[in-house]
């Protein structure tokens, strides 16, 4: 990654992905000469780890909530899938390691079920993302409070394993992430699917009346949101030990993951972005917690930065791309999608 | 071309893990059967699970009139004979470094006992004992406190922790990890299912505080009477445990209880007692914490409707509206005053000196005729403060507190 | 913002040719107007089950306690009909019920020059969202989330969590009283009075050439700017509504509930969802101020509903869901047959808007692209 951190145009001329990497870059700096002053290393395993710790969940869901926003929707129940998928999980394998995996199945099967209601009530029904979502996480949110009381089941050891378990300072969470990422990629850019995820976010009545059956990206989109929503759910549960009803609320992922997003340069509106953007995001999301922590600064102000930090940083690319209208594609893409193009035109 | 590269690092990155894992960093700790009890093994089969627990509710409520050692003018050390940890071989000279995971300060009665705790801190500091507390909040988040604790393992420099638990499963295997550095540990509030640390401080508990409290109603209201119950929010153990115990006692005495989520909003709870007072007369007011207790009262007031009997909490809102109306009530406490115990714990085990295992603190409600002394012992202080904050003695009393000075 | 509900710009404009009689017939049909057939049924039902809520003093102090939250979904109308969100009302409301907590105190002298305080301050919050957003370019969603976020931190951080107390009883009053020994009513509560006069002004505003633009800018921004409107400025109002509303529903519910941090926590998810159960279209340039109003009503009613029915509390959030979902739904779909009937010119001239607007538009919401 540290290739897009070469760009040596101006400005003006950059890709957003190359500003979000820049901006990663700038937090880094800054954030090493601040925890240099109080006497920490910023590059020490620990704080590596730490740090890297810190972007898997939001790695998961972020990057799920980037297929869901560039095909034209949101996804608004994320925290309550998370958490739903961590209880099947822990309840199935229950301190059993025969029993893990049918409870990742179990737990995934279950994600994707949510995921293909909000895609069917998104693309069939015409509800709009934002409601729908809302109201499928209220849903499961009365379904969690009802049945479950408090923690719940127990993750065996093999499977606590993947959330304890580093390559050095890099936990295998985050590359289990990162995996996650490049298949999401794939998906955009390899396949059919993909290009039609662009092309209905780019305009839904164009796409349509270029003959793409607009209903399969849509509901694609939310089912691989719900399923990497639940990857979350898998992760916590392996590092907390057992299933939460509240875990996934509690990280707030809802929003984050839409404003790590929109920090990676994704079109709120859909049709225009990349994974590659909304990993950049969440690092810098992560940074940033990691920096306010080593400097203990108050909670309360923590969130005044974050607020702050996300509106002024998407401020930083949102106004140039005005200024300077780039190519509809990223340049030297050749292999982008061509239907969009053509649909576009 | 770029992403090429990319992809082709990260799915190296990926594969190689697997082949890797000789080479891995497993936590050591994590170990094969930690934790306690399994469940069933579909979620269907123990979804009902209750939180009561007969057995300890026997013993918070055999608690609430045991004899606490110690000295009745400093609450937050006074605690039940019981096991004690040696500590002699902690002690040690000189100043100690103090690493604090905590659970969060998102609420009032969270906020009042972190303004205490920095100021024990200054005393403690000042006396050479503590060399600085490094503080991390995990912002309510049960992930974000494992890492911090993981944190403070691998880097704090820690001579100590102290940790709040943000819930007590799945915070058990990170506060195992701490055990495991050798270093004192000294939990407190909510719990973990693990007695590794060096001490566990709390008050009696939420039982407790359910027996008090609905004792109190059900002595003065009639079978078939009605009490609204006002909750929080579900799946929190310390309220959960207020209810249980409540509701078992309402369910023998005959009483009619409903119970709500606020999320402790008073625009909530003034709706929710408006509702049920046009559907009939409420006798009874039960509250799992005292935030908003003051909208219960309004919605009887602006009803036009008999003030109920009630309990709150000793919060100062629910304290001066208890006394400007002269309602039946009672105020539970959840000893904020606990606050401090966990700096002056660290001071006692570097001494060397015993320290309970279960280290149970005093948790006794405010009665009618207490109120106008502890509404005259906290005179200034803001609405959100608590009663026993216990931290008259600290530097900086009474500003502190009234400003809500924290760091 | 999403394109996946945009579609039929024309029929509104047929819509609004059509004769007074014709056209209250056809409301009913639309989104906008179920809205109102939606809040009687459950009207209806909450008396059902609860008789004594239909007596006139009960229902006028209903109405009284949701005068909050409908001034805040019109505020919020304001915003979505111009294609934009506000996340950042919940906090704006927080934010003002601690002001007034903490500035006004017991000093009746200090309520006229607090009260002025929180109105600028509510103005100058839309302005920085609304400038933010439109010149910035940011899109409102994030602008709006960052201000939630770092307000209510701000708020917290100067407070230490906890207010001082309640303001002085004559501001208050504001939210809790009223006018006594009216006949029939008994009593008629200000924050009823406050509502019908927002209400109104939210109408009259909206038949003035404002809203009237509000609305173009909102269905089609780049046509709207094309016919020489200032569209910055126009949605920057649009905000600085919104958050002046969000100050007038602080106002209230300090007067109602007191003064606590978690008071208007979640607002913006109720009114956005309000609006949009009043059939307003996320995205903009679709639906009624007064159907937004009714939107909140309705969901008022639903939480009346379910608390007289004595559904247990753990599943409210369920059937919360559930009819959040079905009502849009259903009402996407009367949309969607409304566009089948109408005329050929009116599809004829929303595909020519639609396909406009499929150029990359000046509006807000330009990130980037590559990888």
């Amino acid at each position: 990654m540290s290739s897009t951190w070469k760009a040596g145009n101006s400005f003006g001329r950059l890709p957003s992905t190359h500003i979000v990497y820049l901006v990663a870059l700038l937090t880094l700096v800054v954030g090493a000469v601040l925890v240099a002053t109080t006497g920490r290393n910023f590059f020490s395993p620990g704080n590596i780890s730490s740090i890297l710790t810190g972007t898997s969940v939001l790695g998961f869901i972020a990057i799920g909530q980037t297929l869901v926003i560039l095909v034209g929707s949101l996804d608004l129940s994320v925290p309550y899938v998370t958490s739903l998928a961590s209880l099947i999980a822990a309840g199935v394998m229950a301190n059993s390691s025969s029993n893990i995996l049918p409870g990742v199945l179990l737990a995934l099967g279950v994600s994707a079920v949510i995921g293909l209601a909000n895609g069917l009530i998104v693309a069939g029904l015409k509800v709009h993302g934002f409601i729908a979502t809302l109201g499928m996480g209220l849903i499961i949110s009365g379904y969690l409070a009802t049945n479950f009381k408090g923690s719940f089941g127990q993750t065996p050891f093999a499977f606590r394993l993947v959330g304890a378990t580093g390559l050095g300072p890099v936990p295998v969470s985050t590359l289990i992430m990162l995996a996650c990422a490049v298949l999401a990629m794939v998906l955009l850019h390899r396949t059919r699917v993909g290009h039609h995820i662009y092309a209905v976010g780019g305009d839904l009545n164009v796409a349509r009346m270029s003959g793409i059956r607009v209903q399969t990206p849509i509901i694609t989109a939310h089912i691989i949101c719900s399923v990497l929503a639940g990857m979350a759910g898998l992760l916590l549960a392996s590092r907390l030990g057992v299933g939460s009803p509240t875990v996934g609320s509690q990280g707030g992922y809802d929003l984050l993951s839409i404003a790590a997003v929109v920090l990676g340069g994704t079109l709120l509106a859909g049709g225009k972005g990349s994974i590659t953007g909304t990993l950049g995001g969440v690092l810098i999301f992560a940074m940033l917690d990691n920096i306010m922590s080593v400097m203990q600064l108050n909670p309360f102000v923590k969130d005044v930065v974050r607020g702050i930090v996300i509106v002024v940083a998407v401020a930083v690319y949102a106004r140039r791309t005005i200024l300077k209208r780039p190519p509809r594609f990223g340049h030297g893409q050749p292999e982008e999608p061509a239907t969009k193009q053509e649909v576009a035109a | 071309m770029r992403t090429k590269g990319i992809r082709t690092a990260v799915t190296l990155a990926a594969a190689s893990s697997l082949l890797a894992l000789t080479a891995c960093t497993t936590d050591p700790s994590i170990t094969e059967n930690t934790g306690g009890a399994t469940e069933g093994a579909s979620p269907g089969a123990t979804e009902q699970a209750e939180w009561f627990d007969q057995a300890l509710y026997d013993e918070q409520n055999e608690q609430r009139s045991a004899t606490f050692e110690g000295n009745p003018d400093e609450p937050w050390l006074q605690y039940i004979a019981g096991d004690m940890t040696d500590t002699s071989e902690f002690a040690s000279e000189g100043e100690h470094k103090v690493c604090f995971a905590n659970a969060s300060i998102s609420n009032p009665w969270r906020q009042t006992g972190w303004i205490t705790m920095n100021q024990q801190l200054q005393v403690l500091q000042d006396e050479g004992v503590i060399s600085e507390m490094e503080t991390r909040d995990a912002k309510d988040n049960d992930n974000t406190q494992i890492a911090d604790i993981d944190y403070f393992i691998n880097e704090g420099n820690c001579d100590a922790f102290i940790i709040s638990p943000n819930s007590t499963a799945a915070l058990t295997p990170a506060v195992e990890r701490a055990c495991e550095t050798g270093k004192p540990v000294v939990v407190f509030d909510r719990g973990v299912e693990t007695d590794c640390a060096t001490t566990f401080i709390h008050p009696i508990g939420g039982f407790a505080w359910g027996i008090d409290t609905a004792n109190f109603l059900t002595e003065r209201l009639q079978e078939g009477d009605k009490v609204v119950a006002l909750r929080i929010l579900p799946g929190v153990d310390v309220l959960e445990h207020r209810w249980a115990a409540a509701e078992k006692i309402f369910a023998e005495k005959g009483i009619e209880a409903t119970d709500y989520f606020t999320g402790a909003d008073p625009t909530e709870i003034k709706k929710i007692i408006s509702d049920e007072l046009a559907t009939g007369d409420i006798q009874g007011v039960w509250m799992d914490a005292g935030d908003g207790a003051v909208a219960a009262i309004e919605a009887f007031e602006d009803a036009g409707k008999e003030l109920p009997v009630m309990t709150g909490e000793d919060e100062m809102s629910f304290l001066r509206k208890w006394q400007e109306t002269g309602i039946d009530a009672l105020a539970p406490v959840y000893s904020n005053f606990q606050w401090r115990t966990p700096l002056l714990a660290v001071q006692k085990i570097f001494a060397g000196e015993e320290v309970p295992a279960e280290w149970v603190l005093p948790q006794e409600p405010i009665t009618a005729d207490e109120l106008d002394e502890w509404l005259k012992r906290n005179e200034g202080m803001p609405d959100g403060h608590y009663a026993k904050f216990g931290g008259e003695d600290l530097p900086g009393y009474p500003e502190v507190w009234q400003q809500r000075q924290m760091p | 913002m999403s394109r996946t509900l945009h579609a039929d710009s024309g029929a509104v404009l047929q819509q609004n040719r059509a004769g007074a009689g014709e056209r209250f017939r056809r409301t009913l049909l639309t989104p906008g107007g179920a809205v109102f057939i939606l809040l009687v049924v459950l009207l209806a039902a909450i008396i059902a089950v609860n008789p004594s809520f239909g007596e006139p003093e009960s229902f006028i102090r209903f109405i009284g306690r949701t005068a909050p939250i409908a001034i805040a979904a019109i505020g919020q109308y304001f915003v979505i009909v111009a294609g934009e969100f506000d996340l950042s009302m919940g906090s704006v409301v927080t934010m003002q019920v601690i002001v007034a907590g903490n500035l006004i105190g017991d000093d009746d002298a200090k309520v006229i020059p607090v009260l002025l305080l929180m109105i600028a301050l509510g103005a100058l919050i839309g302005l920085v969202n609304g400038l933010a957003t439109t010149l910035l370019k940011v899109p409102s969603f994030i602008v709006t989330l960052g201000m939630m976020l770092a307000l209510f931190g701000l708020v917290m951080y100067w407070t230490g969590g906890a207010a001082q107390g309640n303001p002085a009883d004559s501001f208050r009053q504001i939210g809790r009283g009223g006018i006594q020994d009216v006949p029939v009513l008994g009593i008629i509560p200000y924050p009823v009075i406050i509502l019908a006069a927002a209400a109104a002004l939210g109408f009259w505003l909206m038949r003035r050439p404002y809203g009237r633009t509000l609305i173009a800018v909102g269905d089609n921004a780049t046509a709207a700017a094309l016919t020489g409107t200032r569209v910055w400025w126009v949605r920057t109002r649009a905000f600085m509504l919104s958050s002046l509303a969000a100050t007038v529903s602080g106002i209230l519910l300090v007067g109602y509930a007191g003064v606590h941090p978690s008071v208007g926590r979640g607002y913006e998810f109720t009114a956005i969802t309000a609006v949009v159960l009043g059939g307003v279209v996320l995205g903009g340039g679709r639906g009624w101020l007064l159907s937004a109003a009714a939107g909140a009503f309705a969901l008022e009613s639903l939480f009346t509903l379910l608390n007289f029915l004595g559904v247990q509390s753990t599943w409210r959030d369920t059937v919360q869901g559930v009819i959040i979902i079905v009502a849009v739904a259903a009402a996407a779909r009367s949309w969607q047959r409304r566009r089948r009937g109408s005329t050929a010119p009116a599809r004829a001239e929303q595909h020519r808007i639609t396909a406009t607007s499929a150029k990359p538009a000046e509006g807000t919401e330009q990130g980037g692209n590559g990888y």
